[in-house]
């Protein structure tokens, strides 16, 4: 009889390992459950075009109807599961019923991480994960509202863009003393930070926020002993990985469910993919990595593993976040004691930082200049020694920068 | 609907309806077409949704940004009719369009 495959959590990585489940010859009937009301669909817009307006819900959505049932992917959405049998191989959801498996995938992504200071109860305090809460912040995102965003990270940063676009009176509060301090480089922060600036964002450095203040409703920010009035807050912290489905089932996590390079925890018959999951990556160290790249190629690993042609994760992690009219794109994990170096006129609007680790390129951040993200992606695959004044000098074209 | 015809590298042809305003990148990865990956999601991020345009609609196409040009310089094997799937809208005058998919989008 062939296998049956529970996925849990319909997101990103749970597609990918749909599609290349069948890809790879993967036979069996194949249950895909989700807590949402909604389909699989791509978060990256969410904070970015369809925030924006430009960018249709139905467009959001990563198959249409007829994947699920081509694919023989029986879709249970507004269902959660709540627990793992690994004795009987069952799992429990929310309604009481259970159903048996005989291969497990966890692709159950993060959730928001919370304010905790007083006042973050108030209606008008904002998160952005899912539609749902898009959906939410859309109805008080009118121009001229003022919106205080707590974290100048990529979703903070995002939203203040298009918050900004759309006419609202932005203030951004941030506990360090630059923008996105644990992605990028120090060049890359300054140069969002002027950016933002330019575009009427005011950018509160070192000054986290104490308390949301109002009486019904939220009325305003205090930061750094100041009051700060307010019509909305989006608050944007991080995330906390959904692992206690797997620590309950006896898993071993760590700030993520922890599986190998191919994806397996250390139940052969449990795999988990994407957000939830810390693995050891390329480089040797344990990481947990957010990203769409991440979702897909761990997923394809587990695919892989669950039909016999298990194959080493070693793919380079790569990002991007959209800022008005600037694409921004990294590929490698950068540390604060590489040696940075930076291609490029910031001025222009156009420039890269490339890291170096012991001489050899560990990382790359490119501002509007995807030949040098795509170059640089790959001399980090490689593992290629690029000395400092070649990547420095534009006079030399980026395709031949290894020389 | 507009119709897309993808022609996988085989030569099977595939018709699709593609709703007005999707991309014809996610014609393609939303049904089960194999042949365009598209890892980046049409954020014109990662040049594995390359395309081969039929000649004879390669003018009703809009021109490349420099973004897309940029981009297409890494997609493999390109040719002057390469375009990157996700750039493309679907359009009512589109109805019909055919393109090609390589070998390999890696
Ligand atoms: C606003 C925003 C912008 C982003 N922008 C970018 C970007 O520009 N580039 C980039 O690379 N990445 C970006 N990301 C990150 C990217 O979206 C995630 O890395 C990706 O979605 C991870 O996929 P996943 O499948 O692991 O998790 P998810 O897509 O989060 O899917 C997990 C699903 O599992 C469900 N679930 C959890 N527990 C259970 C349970 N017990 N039972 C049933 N269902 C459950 C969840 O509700 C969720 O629907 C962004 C994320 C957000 C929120
Ligand atoms: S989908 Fe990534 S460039 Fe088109």
């Amino acid at each position: 009889m062939s296998e049956r495959l529970i996925i849990v959590g319909a997101g990103q990585a749970a597609v990918q390992a749909v599609q290349s489940l069948r890809v790879d010859g993967f036979a069996g009937p194949i249950t895909l459950i989700g807590d949402e009301a909604y389909g699989p669909y791509q978060r990256p817009p969410l904070s970015k075009a369809y925030l924006l307006g430009s960018f249709e819900r139905e467009r959001l959505f990563l198959k249409a109807d007829g994947f699920y049932r081509e694919s023989g992917c029986e879709l249970r959405l507004n269902t959660k599961v709540t627990a793992i049998d690994r004795q009987t191989k069952t799992v429990t959801l929310d309604d009481g019923s259970s159903l048996p498996y005989d291969k497990l995938l966890l692709a159950t992504g993060t959730r928001v991480r919370k304010l905790t200071c007083p006042g973050a109860q108030l209606p008008g305090v904002h998160y952005l994960r899912d539609i749902a809460d898009v959906d939410g912040l859309q109805q008080e995102f009118l121009a001229g509202k003022r919106i205080a965003i707590v974290g100048g990270g990529y979703i903070g940063l995002e939203v203040a863009a298009v918050a900004a676009k759309r006419g609202l009176d932005v203030t951004v509060f941030e506990a360090m003393e630059r923008l996105m301090a644990r992605a990028v480089s120090r060049p890359m922060s300054d140069f969002f930070a002027a950016e933002h600036a330019k575009a009427g964002v005011t950018i509160k450095f070192k000054t986290g926020v104490e308390a949301i203040e109002g009486k019904a409703q939220v009325e305003g920010a205090r930061a750094g002993g100041h009051l700060y009035p307010a019509d909305i807050v989006l608050v944007g912290i991080g995330v906390v990985p959904n692992d206690e489905l797997a620590k309950a089932a006896g898993l071993e996590t760590n700030d993520g469910i922890v599986v190998d390079r191919h994806g397996m925890t250390a139940d052969s018959s449990i795999f988990a993919a994407g957000d939830c999951t810390r693995h050891v990556g390329r480089e040797g160290l344990s990481i947990r990595l957010e990203s769409v790249q991440n979702a897909i190629d761990q997923a394809k690993h587990c695919a892989l593993a669950m039909t016999g042609k298990a194959k080493i994760y070693s793919e380079v992690p790569w990002f991007w976040s959209d800022q008005y009219d600037l694409k921004l794109q990294i590929a490698g994990l950068a540390r604060p004691t590489d040696t940075t170096i930076v291609r490029g006129d910031p001025a222009t609007r156009k420039f890269s930082v490339f890291h170096l680790r012991d001489g050899v390129v560990a990382a790359v951040e490119a501002v509007n200049a995807a030949p040098d993200y795509m170059i640089g992606k790959k001399l980090v695959a490689d593992g290629v020694r690029v000395a400092p004044e070649r990547l420095a000098d534009t006079a030399i074209p980026i395709k031949q920068i290894a020389g | 609907m507009p119709k897309v015809i993808y022609v996988g590298a085989d030569g099977t042809e595939h018709p699709v309806e593609v709703p007005v305003g999707h991309s014809v990148m996610e014609g393609a990865v939303k049904n089960r077409i194999e042949g365009i990956d598209a890892d980046c999601g049409g954020a014109c991020a990662c040049a594995t949704c390359h395309v081969y345009v039929d000649p004879a609609w390669l003018a009703k196409l809009p021109p490349k940004t420099d973004m897309e040009d940029a981009m297409l310089d890494f997609a493999l094997v390109t040719a002057p009719n390469s375009r990157l799937s996700c750039q493309l809208r679907v359009t009512p005058e589109l109805d019909g369009l055919i393109v090609r998919m390589p070998v390999s989008q890696h």
